[in-house]
């Protein structure tokens, strides 16, 4: 993205954040991003503890519950409901518990069992591979095309910088394969076949990697496709695979979808290496600010998405607590206005469909950089706060309260 | 991994069980699922109850637990490691535990002093309950009277570093083996004597334990010097030194110049590393496979530093061997015990990372 000018949604041309920002101005972003983060991790406590135990112990009894339930899988009712409520809980452990305990957010609690060093999560991707292509890889070199595996996770083109090959010709079709088996896909991803080909990753961890990929992938396969069936006696075997199944494609196309939309849409910005490497503070926060994208949703909407919904808020802050994104928001989108920042953000369906026009659109060679989001302006009535949120965080902190009280 | 508490002591049916029906619970664990119901069933980590707060002194109490299974004993002298959670986060430190090791209801207990900057013990003397949850972990510490037991004996503590001692002389006491042994104990006044009435007792019945008193109110604090005139016989004597660490140290030199120092141990709770006679290995390098770091030692870097010089953010604790924060699966290689200068380490072990080094090349899953 080293073009100087990038046009925007609304017609107009805006400067490329990255080219426009002076170096004080940098240096105070830097700043006043870190200064937000450091409040609130100052104020985790009692209250931020209580909210992921609380959470934790839903899924487990929603899960616990739905494999009881669906014991009685052959009769259609019992299938229903406990298929639901299995795909809820797999979506719930994934996405608010597993990848978010696993990027280390409830690490300060120093409980060691809601642990970034201990936690396993029900998909097939083990933890500690996850933690580097994940944690490390795409946190640390967000949207630098070639350092970044999750550009397109080494098997699509998903921006017109990346060099066109033949076999994208077919990424519309595995796409779709992507999203009904997304877990593998994450699982095989964090191999790395780039440093297998190149030799940079040794062939000894490259065999422990795939052992342990076969270790969870048997244990994950003989859980939810032999144990449980069994469980459900004769009649109820096949069924209670079948509802299994459908949790794992329900799980894996919602989990595909909202990841999807965090990177894909066409406001999100990619690096050249050579931007990748300002090793500034205020430039990363800001290559992650405009790196990542939202989508605009209710209280429950966030929560089934572990609050990836607020992407850019993850990505500036991975390692606070999903729960306190929300009130977040707000005084990220303050930073952004007074800077000229755009805030990329969108509703569902919006977001989801530019990542497959992309993905359609760019099978074929060539492709045009998409128009960008304009520096964020919060809505004239709200007179300075910003989009509907109090400028208070404190309200906002409600939110994971209002979220458990809505919990039986 | 995190510090946690100790393995609880079950029948192999019941692990065996739990084994099986982690292929039903997998990521999870069974006692993820049986911790719903109560969290003093998990067989994962010994947790307790707080049954009594004594108070002892103006400023000290003794805090009562219930472990949640049965106690395996300790030696007197030895401490626990007892954690708990303030504030939503979790802490750790280690206290003598002053209970009687075959207490009939298989109760222990720690004593503590309030002190009003630290972090724990204002929550055990002010704000624990009964019926509170505490994380109980290992039993750990050579501050113990050695068998066969030594005739000749000197304690010398002071302020709440009485608690291993009266846990040992309580045991003697009881086992009829208090021959002679003498007590030096420094506090502010009468009143502030944590276990005083008790120990002041024991002195009036047994003949072979002399106790003598320092106020430091109204007196100066014992001097090694003292010693002399106080116990001409010390240097014959298996002693046992538990304060702060300006009266260890000063002890410890006057020991080591004038005396023997084999005839002498202190609870410090805080191991020296390299210090007993550990020996520095050959070094080699460390890879870190989830930072993607190389390190390299000279045989006396421990893990953690060699990964924290080349610039790899890494869980760390204490720094010393305690707490396991630092601890990280071994996947390749060996590694040296810098405080013992033992070379061990297979393929899946847990390795603390801040007391050992590698021996050579190590890959370690962190």
């Amino acid at each position: 993205m080293s073009t100087a000018t990038v046009e925007t949604t609304d017609g107009q041309t805006m400067e490329n954040p990255l080219n426009r920002l002076t170096d004080e101005e940098i240096e105070a972003i830097g700043e006043e991003f870190q200064a937000l983060h450091d409040e609130i991790f100052d104020d985790l406590g009692e209250r931020d503890a209580t909210y992921i135990r609380s959470i934790i112990q839903f899924h487990r009894r929603l899960a616990a519950l739905s494999r009881i339930v669906l014991m009685a899988s052959e009769y259609k009712p019992a299938w229903v409901l406990g298929t639901t409520g299995l795909s809820a809980a797999k979506i719930i452990e994934n996405m608010e518990i597993g990848h978010n305990v696993m990027h280390g957010q409830w690490d300060w609690m120093n409980d060691p069992y809601i642990h970034s060093s201990s936690w396993d999560w029900d998909t097939a991707s083990p933890a500690s591979a996850w933690k580097h292509s994940h944690n490390y890889v795409h946190h640390t070199f967000t949207n630098v095309v070639g350092k970044d595996k999750d550009v397109g996770y080494e098997i699509m083109r998903v921006d017109p910088s990346q060099k066109w090959y033949p076999h994208y010709l077919a990424q519309p079709f595995y796409n779709i394969l992507l999203m009904a088996f997304f877990e593998w896909g994450v699982a095989v991803h964090d191999l790395d076949f780039d440093a297998i080909k190149t030799g940079k990753k040794p062939k000894s961890q490259v065999m422990d990697e795939l052992k342990s990929i076969g270790r969870k992938g048997r244990r994950q396969i003989v859980k939810d496709y032999i144990a449980f069936p069994l469980l459900s006696g004769r009649k109820g075997f096949k069924s209670t695979l079948a509802a299994n199944f459908t949790a794992n494609i329900v799980r894996n196309v919602w989990s595909n979808a909202i990841i999807f939309c965090g990177h894909f849409p066409d406001q999100v910005y990619v690096f050249t290496a050579e931007e990748g490497e300002d090793d500034r503070k205020g430039a990363w926060y800001v290559r992650q600010l405009i790196g990542a994208a939202n989508i605009e949703g209710g209280s429950f909407f966030h929560f089934m998405s572990g609050n990836l919904s607020y992407q850019v808020e993850h990505h500036l802050y991975p390692d606070l607590p999903s729960s306190r994104y929300q009130e977040l928001a707000p005084r990220v989108k303050e930073i952004c206005e007074k800077y000229g920042l755009p805030y990329n953000t969108g509703p569902f369906s919006k977001q989801w469909g530019m990542v497959q026009r992309t993905i359609i659109r760019l099978a074929f060679p060539g492709g045009k950089v998409r128009p960008k989001a304009p520096a964020y302006k919060a809505p004239a009535s709200q007179n300075g706060s910003s989009n509907g949120h109090a400028g208070n965080g404190k309200v906002e902190g409600e939110q994971a309260e209002k979220i458990l009280a809505s919990f039986p | 991994m995190v510090e946690q508490g100790a393995t609880p002591r079950v029948s192999k049916a019941r692990r065996r069980a739990l084994k099986m029906a982690k292929s039903l619970t997998t990521p999870l664990l069974p006692d993820d699922y049986i911790e719903l119901m109560n969290p003093m069933w998990t067989t994962r980590e010994l947790r307790g109850e707080i049954v009594e707060v004594r108070p002892e002194t103006e400023d000290a109490s003794t805090i009562v637990i219930r472990p949640a299974t049965r106690w395996l004993g300790h030696w007197p002298g030895q401490y626990l490691r007892i954690g708990v959670e303030i504030n939503g986060r979790r802490h750790w430190r280690a206290y003598s535990l002053t209970s009687d090791p075959n207490h009939p209801d298989g109760l222990i207990s720690i004593t503590i002093k309030h002190v009003a900057e630290g972090k724990l013990s204002p929550y055990f003397t002010r704000h624990a309950e009964v019926g509170s949850m505490v994380y109980l972990g290992g039993v750990e510490g050579e501050f113990r009277i050695p068998y066969p037991r030594p005739e000749k004996l000197l304690f010398i503590s002071a302020g709440s570093g009485v608690t291993p001692i009266w846990s040992m002389v309580r045991n003697l006491a009881q086992d009829d083996a208090l021959r002679d042994a003498k007590h030096i104990h420094s506090c502010r006044d009468a009143d502030d004597f944590i276990f005083g009435s008790t120990l002041r007792d024991l002195r009036d019945q047994e003949r072979g334990y002399e106790l003598e008193e320092r106020h430091t109110k109204t007196d100066e604090r014992i001097t090694p010097k003292e010693i002399d005139e106080m116990v001409p016989d010390w240097r014959d004597r298996q002693a046992f030194l538990s304060g702060p660490p300006e009266m260890l140290e000063g002890m410890k030199e006057h020991w080591e110049a004038e005396g023997d120092p084999e005839l002498l141990r202190l609870e410090r709770f805080q191991p020296v590393i390299g210090g007993d006679g550990a020996g520095g290995g050959e070094g080699g390098t460390v890879r870190f496979r989830v930072t993607d770091v190389e390190g390299e030692s000279d045989g006396s870097i421990p893990i953690l530093e060699c990964g924290e010089n080349a610039g790899a953010k890494l869980p760390f604790g204490c720094r010393m061997g305690i707490c396991h924060t630092c601890v990280g699966k071994l996947a390749e290689g060996q590694v040296r015990d810098l405080r013992t200068g033992e070379v061990h380490g297979e393929p899946g072990e847990t390795i603390r990372t801040c007391v050992n080094a590698p021996e050579g090349h190590v890959e370690i899953e962190l």
